[in-house]
């Protein structure tokens, strides 16, 4: 099986993926819902943006985070004065690149949730005295679970998998940003180590079969009485 | 309790609108499909925003253009009840019911949960999930819900639309019952002759 500090690597890339997602979460909910919901000028121009990390290659994306929250960035330079925050170099780099990697599969997967809620129960809401920022909270909202349980698993996945934008922007460091994909980048280029590269590729693998079937069953679920369906 | 309504909507193709004043009792509100009368209850209960006119309850002013109010739906306090019942499919009926009452500051409720259950006959639905129910069953929980939150008056928009005509009786009978026991104002639009007939106290044609 792995070795000690293969382990490592694995646990390092749940950490990273994760908190990438969770952190990811609440912007995913938000963009989505005003996509879904709200008309605004510029409406196409945002959607684009939150689409190009699907789009853009992620060395790209690593540059441009690189650019905006290095040390010498707009960004990362403030976060480091004001909270001693750092990102290039250490996981929180993997995390955020990560997030932004999965941001537009979340906001999507929401989205598509969201627009499915039938808006008229929202009036029916009104009527009955919840105020907007309510509604969303106590109709909207959980009847997108579905959706957003579908966008954690799918932005988790996605993360397991990031290498281009984490490795431009947050290194190649052991135990710090070498997660699953970077760590069999890294074996590659030692002669002789298929072995170990193919046990973590194993582990790749089953950890993004796990997810995905973890997607599955959770989307069907969560039914509300007999016989409902959501999704 | 009366109703002083004026609402004009401009729609590209034609104008919908409606001016009436009405005093308590039941309201009819009929005319042919097209004509507009879900628009002027959407209206009433600032779901959508007229062009033009006012709406005044009793003593409340709801919407008026020329003075710039307008209250949101949540704070109008008009129980609306839909023609397809429109219950929150996640929460059970008891759930359901309970949703605009406890949105209601207690000052301005004026039925209490056990009193509507059993006004409605509501008592052996309270675990069921929305889907479960018939469609005359799931229109009383709607009709409960709507009543529950402490509305001033009532809005119907084809109640009976989608039933079939046993589950029409009952609840027409808990309609006549909420427009005589309870006395509480309610608008109520359709296009059926004969329920117009059975139910109003007045009647008013658009189109």
């Amino acid at each position: 099986m792995l070795s000690g500090d293969e382990w490592q690597i694995v646990r390092l890339s749940l950490w990273v993926s994760g908190i990438a997602v969770l952190a990811a979460l609440p912007l995913s909910v938000a963009l989505a819902w005003l996509l879904a919901r709200v008309r605004f000028p510029g409406k196409a121009i945002v959607d684009g943006v939150i689409h190009l990390p699907l789009v853009l290659p992620p060395v790209v994306i690593g540059w441009l985070l690189l650019i905006a929250f290095g040390l010498n960035g707009p960004i990362g330079s403030r976060l480091h004065d004001w909270f001693g925050v750092g990102f290039v170099f250490h996981w929180t780099g993997a995390a955020l690149a990560a997030a932004i990697m999965a941001l537009p599969l979340m906001v999507r997967a929401i989205r598509l949730s969201i627009e499915a809620v039938d808006p008229r129960l929202e009036g029916a809401a009104r009527t009955l005295g919840a105020g907007r920022w309510r509604t969303f909270r106590t109709v909207t909202l959980p009847l997108s679970v579905p959706g957003i349980v579908a966008a954690l698993v799918l932005g988790f996945a996605r993360s397991l998998g990031e290498f281009g934008a984490t490795i431009t922007f947050a290194g190649n460091i052991p135990g710090e940003t070498r997660t699953l994909p970077l760590a069999i980048y890294a074996q590659l280029q030692v002669p002789g180590m298929d072995a170990a590269v193919m046990r973590l590729a194993a582990m790749s693998v089953a950890l993004s079969l796990a997810a995905l079937v973890a997607s599955e069953v959770l989307t069907r679920r969560g039914a509300f009485g007999a016989g409902a369906h959501v999704l | 309790m009366s109703f002083d309504i004026d609402v004009r909507l401009r729609r590209r193709d034609r104008d919908i609108g409606a001016r009436f004043r009405s005093d308590g009792g039941l309201t009819v509100v009929t005319g042919p499909s097209g004509a507009g009368k879900t628009s002027v209850l959407m209206m009433i209960a600032g779901l959508i925003h007229p062009d033009a006119g006012h709406v005044r309850i009793g003593e409340a002013t709801l919407f008026d253009k020329a003075a710039r109010v307008d209250v949101p739906p949540e704070r109008r306090r008009l129980g609306y009840v839909f023609q397809d019942a429109r219950l929150f499919p996640h929460r059970r009926v008891l759930a359901n019911l309970l949703y605009g009452y406890r949105l209601a500051a207690p000052g301005h409720r004026w039925m209490e949960p056990d009193q509507a259950i059993d006004f409605l006959g509501l008592g052996n639905l309270l675990d069921r999930w929305p889907r479960s129910l018939s469609g005359g069953e799931a229109q009383r929980v709607a009709i409960g819900r709507a009543l529950l939150s402490g509305p001033r008056a009532l809005l119907m928009d084809e109640p009976l639309g989608g039933l079939d005509p046993t589950r029409r009786d009952e609840v027409m009978r808990a309609i006549e019952r909420i427009r005589d026991e309870l006395r509480v104002p309610i608008l109520y639009v359709t296009h059926d002759r004969a329920e117009a007939t059975r139910l109003a106290t007045h009647t008013l044609t658009l189109g």
